[in-house]
């Protein structure tokens, strides 16, 4: 048993030594991925181009104005001179906020009373424009402080005049930005390491069927329980370099922190593993040629990738969705890597989450094998 | 046991459907220690598919085949221990040497350590591979592939090889070592059965089994199987005058169809031998003057064209 596996193994590996594309593809697509997704998938919102109608053409407007040339947080990409040219700015996606100041804003001001200011932001992104209004409140809300603060110091306008909301409460919505880039990049681990073994095993198997080598094998006394330990146990070793090499990139590149422990992480990625590894398996069963199993991978990967709390928080779905979560063996795995790497939580947390992935890869492997005996007919 | 071993294939009303078309339709033929057997017949014939079913590699949807005195459908792997295969597509590993395919192949019909290096120094000779080991096999040419698929399906020592249109794609000079192989595979008391859909290598087979949509025609030694379907021996007669001739060869005994064949005339008679030692005195005794008189053979591609035909006329369509 040990020996036909043993020589199953040295063929994978003299195969993927001699495949070029196929060590490009486990070490470099992770990689730029871990990168983007690092650097681009974040909720932090930094240089909104913002267009601006001054319309008051005062001394205060312009100060107001020039806080927000001066901030990180949004950039004025044109200064408009009517109604029109704002509306046309927002439709072109030349800018995704627009502030006017309309005429007589300084006088209000200076008397005391409320200052209209008009924001109109582009809702198509939600989650941005949410996260710009609450950018331009903050530095709407320190003008009007310091305005206060200026005219109380002067003793000029009317009593009372400028005692707005002095004290601006530091809310966690600005504290998450700081995360989401920890939030994201153990996260990433995760779904890559899902993608990249469901494929490449389902893709192994489905081109040996191709190529006839399948065929030859099949008649040979190998026992189908000896060829598919042979041709997945490759796929989990790589499995676990792709993991180790990936939270490392991530923690050493980012500085994303890992305070858990490594034996919980490597408990986890072996039961995750076992997982990507019946599904791939049970694609290939399904699959006569490559084109069909990238279809099926395609096909499967993408909504467990969107259910499984990678981006989108399951306890916001609706009920029949997060049921389908619990199908899902990478919505297990996110908990526990996402726990060991900022958490540092151990077993009597995670059990839960492991069983869950030791029940649906046993289910997983145990109909693919099955499967695999027919799928020769 | 002794049973098996002198009778090492065994087919018994092998049938096989997918869906609603029959690939294989009643198959039945037993094939004794160390014959040669070619399936003979077009594409899609079915011949594949009956060889697939004797390896367990496709289920039968009726019948049973007995292979090495084992029942294929209950014991595959039992049975894969006793024979090689090699498939109509080249299928050893593109990506690996020649050395890396056999020592995988080796491994996985667990040869013994002690015995491996040198069958795979014998299946390198045969392939006539000798100083390729290191290359790869994408890079060698039809003809050695073969010979190294050859190579690769003999390391455990099967006793039986079942080899699907081993030639197919490959040059004559290839194909007639490839069949010198074989001879002197059989010659051990391998027992081989080989598709082809080469005329001429049926030639090269102990027994044809003539194969078209699914049914087993006919099979015994090229040979006979001419002989049957012609139903005598085919001579050739340069004489003159031919009208003579002509009518003397109607009232002489053993002699049946007559034709005229350009200047020459094609007699089918019962027996080569014996009309061969009286028709010249007959013919001379009638004023014809013999200018040759011999035995030709007639093609099997001939005979199988007429023997096709016969048997398809009222047969349904194929796809």
């Amino acid at each position: 048993m040990f020996e036909r596996i043993w020589h199953m193994l040295v063929k994978e590996f003299i195969q993927l030594k001699r495949d070029r594309w196929a060590r490009f593809r486990l070490i470099v697509p992770p990689l730029v991925q871990m990168l983007v997704f690092g650097y681009a998938a974040t909720f932090e919102v930094y240089h909104v181009p913002t267009v601006v109608l001054d319309r008051d053409h005062s001394q205060e407007s312009r100060e107001l104005i020039s806080r927000f040339s001066f901030s990180d947080r949004f950039r004025v990409v044109k200064i408009a001179r009517s109604d029109a040219e704002v509306e046309d700015a927002i439709n072109r996606s030349d800018a995704a906020l627009a502030i006017v100041v309309h005429a007589g804003f300084a006088e209000l001001l200076l008397k005391g009373q409320s200052a209209p200011l008009q924001v109109i932001v582009d809702g198509t992104n939600s989650n941005t424009a949410l996260i710009a209004l609450g950018y331009l409140n903050l530095i709407v809300q320190q003008y009007a402080a310091d305005y206060g603060a200026d005219l109380l110091r002067r003793g000029v306008g009317a009593p009372g005049a400028g005692i707005v909301q002095v004290g601006i409460e530091q809310r966690p919505w600005y504290n998450a930005d700081l995360n989401g880039r920890w939030f994201f990049v153990p996260g990433v681990v995760g779904s890559l390491t899902l993608v990249l073994v469901v494929s490449l095993t389902a893709s192994a198997i489905v081109r040996e069927r191709e190529i006839g080598t399948l065929e030859q094998i099949m008649v040979t006394p190998i026992r189908p329980a000896e060829y598919i330990l042979g041709k997945t146990v490759p796929f989990f070793i790589i499995g676990l370099a792709e993991v180790a090499l990936v939270a490392l990139f991530g923690t050493l590149w980012f500085g994303v922190p890992f305070v858990g422990s490594p034996l919980i992480l490597l408990l986890g990625t072996c039961l995750f593993l076992l997982s990507t590894l019946g599904l791939g398996l049970l694609i290939s069963t399904l699959s006569k040629t490559q084109q069909q199993a990238f279809a099926a991978n395609f096909f499967v990967l993408n909504p467990m990738f969107t259910l499984s709390g990678f981006a989108f928080p399951i306890a916001s779905m609706p009920e029949p969705l997060q049921w389908l979560s619990y199908l899902n063996p990478l919505s297990y795995y996110l908990v526990v890597i996402r726990a060991t790497f900022l958490k540092g939580v151990g077993l009597d947390a995670l059990w839960p989450d492991l069983i869950g992935m030791t029940l649906l890869g046993s289910l997983l492997l145990g109909i693919s094998i099955l499967r695999f005996r027919k799928s020769l007919d | 046991m002794t049973a098996a071993l002198e009778t090492p294939i065994i087919a018994q009303d092998l049938v096989k459907r997918f869906g609603r078309f029959t690939a294989v339709d009643h198959v039945s033929l037993r094939i004794a220690r160390g014959e040669i057997v070619g399936f003979l017949g077009p594409n899609g014939a079915g011949k594949s598919t009956v060889i697939r079913m004797l390896c367990g590699l496709l289920r039968p949807t009726e019948g049973r085949a007995v292979v090495a005195g084992i029942d294929v459908a209950h014991d595959p792997e039992g049975v894969r221990e006793h024979i090689g295969y090699m498939s109509q597509k080249f299928s050893l590993y593109t990506d690996l040497t020649v050395g890396e395919n056999l020592r995988f192949f080796g491994g996985i019909y667990r040869v013994p350590h002690a015995l491996l290096a040198e069958r795979i120094r014998f299946s390198v000779e045969m392939a006539g591979l000798t100083g390729r080991e290191d290359h790869l096999v994408s890079t060698l040419a039809g003809g050695w592939k073969q010979r190294l698929a050859l190579g690769c399906a003999i390391l455990h020592r099967p006793p039986i090889l079942f080899l699907d249109e081993p030639t197919s794609g490959v040059d004559p000079e290839s194909r007639r070592r490839f069949w010198d192989l074989i001879h002197a595979l059989a010659a051990e008391g391998i027992t081989v059965l080989v598709t082809t859909h080469y005329m001429d290598e049926a030639e090269y087979c102990h027994r044809v089994a003539l194969i078209d949509r699914g049914r087993l025609i006919d099979m015994a030694s090229p040979g006979a199987l001419k002989k049957r379907k012609l139903g005598g021996d085919l001579l050739v007669l340069e004489c003159d005058p031919i009208g003579a001739a002509v009518t003397a060869l109607q009232e002489a005994p053993g002699v049946g169809d007559v034709a005229v064949f350009g200047n020459a005339l094609h007699l089918l008679v019962e027996d080569a031998t014996a009309a061969l030692s009286t028709l010249p005195d007959h013919l001379a005794r009638r004023g014809v003057a013999v200018a040759r008189i011999e035995r030709i053979e007639p093609t099997i591609e001939d005979v199988f064209v007429q023997l096709v035909g016969t048997s398809s006329a009222g047969q349904g369509t194929r796809p």
